[in-house]
């Protein structure tokens, strides 16, 4: 039935970092992604992804899961290190291609052991303060679910379009690419705000 | 549920898309078919109040859908025909517990429901899996399952087997034709009309025949073969 469970989307287990409350994860998130502002040594960048890779070990998800939510990043992570290599800051590109790397490995750690509904039960009520000036926590919960659910789907329109393009031999074209899949996502957008609200999403 | 359109056209910009039409339905099994672009999703919106029309008035049991748009759709699930479109949760548990929200249920209840939902509709083993990940068949019964939850009184389908092959068809059509409420069913397919108790045939915006599905389905296929109809 399922092929694999990629993008950061929760995979069952009972480790401890699934057990982990939602709130907690999504704390130490916040603190450790602040933290990483003061590393400035390769060796340091270095150790925190062992630990963190560790982590993906300690929550059972295997050592290929990490490879998997990074690799969509390669040509971020090549331009922003070739950027600071041609400045000849090579240290310099190490760290900040490899404190990305933690980053999106942290939270990806935290989506992929923590199930939707209780990230957004801890988005709901750390949104709630903010009902005194007319924010709907609801709301605020429902586009964190909505934008991690769309992440699998826009990828997927992604893959139709690049298919459609070499159908029709226009590899190269960025624009033959970007417009279709502007045009898909839009409609894809359309299509879910009249699904959110026949299923009471605004009730 | 008693659906009474009366005089109802509606337009998008210049474009009339359904032409005065009236209708008073209660039967349990409403079938409607058309060719591309005849009217009926927007047929088939109006009764969710997901679309209100531009001159005329659509009643569900006496509501107005242009006023008592939230309380219609306490009562009438709609069944979308992509299910990527209408899964908004990234897993299946998930989004079949996204309909229950406006019930305030206890999230013991909640698990209850969706636990014996999954189970009524063969995803009762999969409830952690991701959504997107499942198969075209597979999707739509998990659309239809998180409609199903919430036990609505009347259930609009819109073209729900069209994306799908024989097999999920058929799996789609049994549990449609297994289920206590009143349906509305948008389709191509005229097979699935087997046992329905009315059919309505939409044709260039406008509702051309209503009748008992044998009659029905005849008139539309002269229509599309553009014979003159019996």
């Amino acid at each position: 039935m399922i092929g694999s469970y990629d993008f950061g989307l929760y995979v069952p287990g009972d480790s401890v970092l699934h057990r982990a409350p939602a709130g907690g994860k999504l704390l130490g998130l916040l603190l450790v992604g602040a933290a990483l502002i003061w590393l400035d040594r390769p060796w340091q960048v270095g150790l925190c992804l062992v630990v963190v890779f560790a982590g993906y070990l300690l929550g059972g998800l295997g050592w290929r899961t990490p490879i998997r939510q990074v690799r969509p990043l390669w040509l971020l992570l090549a331009v922003t290190a070739g950027l600071h290599l041609v400045l000849g800051e090579w240290q310099r590109a190490l760290v900040v291609t490899g404190t990305i790397l933690v980053l999106v490995l942290l939270a990806a750690l935290v989506t992929l052991t923590t199930r939707t509904t209780a990230l957004v039960d801890v988005v709901v009520a750390a949104a709630r303060p903010l009902g005194r000036i007319g924010v709907d926590p609801d709301r605020v919960g429902l586009i964190v679910a909505l934008g991690i659910r769309c992440v699998p789907v826009v990828l997927s329109l992604a893959g139709d379009v690049r298919d459609a393009q070499r159908a029709r031999g226009l590899t190269t074209s960025p624009r033959a690419f970007a417009v279709p899949l502007v045009v898909r996502a839009l409609r894809h957008a359309d299509s879910l705000g009249e699904a959110l609200v026949a299923r009471g999403a605004d009730d | 549920m008693l659906i009474e359109l009366a005089g109802v056209t509606h337009r998008y910009g210049e474009r009339t898309v359904l032409a005065d039409v009236t209708l008073s339905a209660d039967d349990r099994r409403i079938g409607v078919i058309g060719a591309n672009g005849s009217g009926k999703s927007t047929f088939a919106r109006l009764l969710d109040a997901l679309v209100v029309p531009s001159s005329g008035t659509v009643r569900i049991d006496g509501l107005d859908t242009a006023r008592d748009a939230r309380a219609i759709r306490r009562r009438v699930g709609f069944c979308f025909t992509d299910p990527d479109a209408q899964i908004v949760m990234p897993t299946v548990a998930e989004d079949v517990a996204f309909g229950l929200r406006r019930l305030k249920l206890t999230k013991s209840e909640v698990h209850q429901r969706v636990a014996a939902a999954l189970e009524r509709a063969g995803l009762g083993d999969h409830p952690d899996h991701p959504a997107h990940l499942l198969s075209g068949g597979q999707k739509q019964l998990l659309a239809l399952t998180s409609v199903l939850v919430t036990e609505p009184d009347l259930l609009v389908l819109d073209e729900p087997t069209t994306l799908l092959d024989l097999r999920n068809t058929r799996r789609v059509a049994g549990v449609v034709a297994e289920l206590p409420q009143q349906v509305v069913l948008v389709t191509h397919d005229v097979e699935l009309l087997d046992g329905f108790d009315r059919v309505l045939v939409f044709d260039q915006a406008r509702l051309v025949a209503d009748g008992p599905p044998a009659e029905a389905v005849t008139f539309y296929r002269h229509l599309m073969a553009r014979e003159p109809a019996p």
